[in-house]
């Protein structure tokens, strides 16, 4: 572990942070491409500023914690969002040299297993607020995310198959020829579905769904501790989009432009399909996410992973 | 599925297509001659005030925001004041349709923000403005059959000369 420089460790959470921040403005400038408006484009240059004006608000607001909630829980949930998130970020190899864990042997599995524990921020943020609406969106949030966990870890069973491997440093290697989208086109479906589960972004924003529960689990949430969430979904995003990247998109690898620069293009795409679906879709009900979750995805996944089994044992055998 | 498709694809296109927002301070929007903003007070083409208090802009302001009191002077009529109080004002337009003499005018300009509300209380001199307004040759008392100095009975437009009753005498 010594060999990890200090520097990388300081600099990836502020930098992953900044970029959050500056998705927040990106996505409203980009939603407001798509809607024939302009978005935030007064603060600075092209409304650049906007997210520091904001940053600014945020901090300088009041730090609620209503009355009747679990005051300890509620302090600790949003901390959990942030946290598992910005250690996810460790395990992923941004370029061949930097990262600052990319050659962990079970990287896939630590980021899984840091999703797996995302949902607890969700929940217990639904379960301390002590409020009908919070709690209603915790529940969605732990059913939602945990049976999209399912089809996740299935959907990216295909890929470990294929490298032979949990680490990611290993699987952006394996992509060296071609990139795992090919072989694995419906993994990639069913994973970067399960993604926007995941990260409960629209159209799968359930747990939110501001116009039935107001803003569901964070809805007792206020100043910074709202603003965490916020935060740590973008960084949600830009985590899902990073392993996208890494998983299928053959993550730093490509020709005539430097590997950092590769792997931030690649990111940047799958950022901007994010905000492009949050532009286009409509919320589906719950029973329909729920359903196309278990009835559709889950057998996909299954599918993929028989197929990608069967040729790999042919191509062993022949 | 291919529903979902295509309407992210179209979504995409709207990346192309021109944006429907009006950049205000910098950009204005069209606004036509007869837009409904800032009220005046127009002169005929004399140069003369053409508001003879008659006072049915204030009957018909529907928000009682048009004060005025009625004086005279060589038999014309004229509002000692005339005072508009923008801040109760909906821009409706019923005086300018009730005046029978064109002299209350909506014009398009909308930009008249004041921090303090009694500063949107318009006198008669910030009203009146030096021009005809939307109807350049029309003058009343020049129509009207009422005595003024400079133009006799009979002498209005379109008016024939009294007739002397004693020529009517057998």
């Amino acid at each position: 572990m010594s060999q990890i420089p200090f520097l990388a460790i300081v600099l990836t959470p502020l930098v992953i942070l900044a970029l959050a921040t500056l998705l927040t403005w990106v996505e409203r400038r980009l939603l407001g491409l798509w809607q024939d408006r302009h978005g935030p484009n007064r603060v600075g240059p092209g409304g650049l500023f906007q997210a520091v004006a904001d940053g600014i608000k945020i901090l300088f607001k009041q730090d609620w914690i209503p009355p009747f909630a679990d005051k300890a829980i509620f302090v600790l949930a949003p901390t959990i969002g942030m946290m598992t998130v910005l250690l996810s970020f460790g395990a992923i190899p941004f370029t061949a040299w930097s990262g600052i864990v990319g050659t962990l042997n079970v990287g896939l599995l630590f980021i899984l297993g840091m999703m797996g524990l995302g949902v607890y921020a969700v929940v217990l943020a639904g379960w301390a607020s002590n409020s009908k609406y919070a709690l209603l969106g915790g529940m969605r949030a732990a059913a939602q995310m945990i049976s999209y966990e399912v089809f996740m870890g299935l959907s990216l069973l295909g890929v470990v198959m294929i490298a032979g491997s949990f680490n990611l440093h290993d699987i952006v290697m394996a992509q060296t020829h071609c990139w795992f989208i090919l072989p694995q086109c419906l993994g990639f479906l069913v994973f970067l579905l399960a993604g926007i589960a995941e990260t409960h972004r629209l159209p799968f924003d359930l747990p939110e769904g501001e116009n039935e529960l107001g803003a569901g689990f964070h809805t007792e949430y206020s100043g910074m501790k709202f603003g965490m969430f916020f935060i740590a979904e973008y960084a949600g995003i830009i985590l899902i989009s990073s392993l996208v990247t890494t998983l299928y998109l053959g993550g730093w690898q490509g020709p005539l432009l430097p590997a950092a620069l590769w792997f931030l293009l690649k990111t940047t795409s799958v950022v901007i399909f994010f905000i492009l679906l949050r532009a286009a879709l409509p919320r589906p009900r719950y029973d329909q996410l729920m359903a196309l979750g278990w009835k559709i995805l889950l057998p996909l996944s299954l599918l993929n992973v028989t197929a990608t089994g069967t040729v790999l044992m042919l191509r062993a055998a022949g | 599925m291919l529903n979902t498709v295509r309407t992210l694809f179209l979504t995409f296109l709207h990346a192309f297509q021109r944006r429907a927002t009006v950049q205000y301070p910098e950009e204005h929007p069209y606004l036509p001659p007869r837009y409904r903003g800032r009220i005046i007070l127009s002169r005929d083409p004399d140069g003369m005030e053409r508001c003879v208090a008659c006072n049915l802009c204030a009957v018909a302001c529907p928000v009682d925001c048009i004060s005025l009191q009625k004086t005279e002077e060589n038999g014309r009529w004229y509002p000692e004041f005339f005072r508009i109080n923008f801040s109760r004002c909906i821009f409706c337009g019923f005086c300018e349709e009730a005046c029978p003499t064109y002299a209350i005018q909506l014009t398009p300009d909308f930009e008249m923000s004041e921090y303090a509300r009694p500063n949107l209380v318009y006198e008669k001199e910030d009203l009146l403005i030096s021009g005809t307004g939307k109807y350049p040759d029309y003058s009343f008392y020049h129509v009207a059959g009422v005595t003024i100095p400079g133009k006799d009975r009979g002498e209005a437009k379109r008016e024939r000369p009294p007739v002397d009753l004693h020529t009517l005498l057998p």
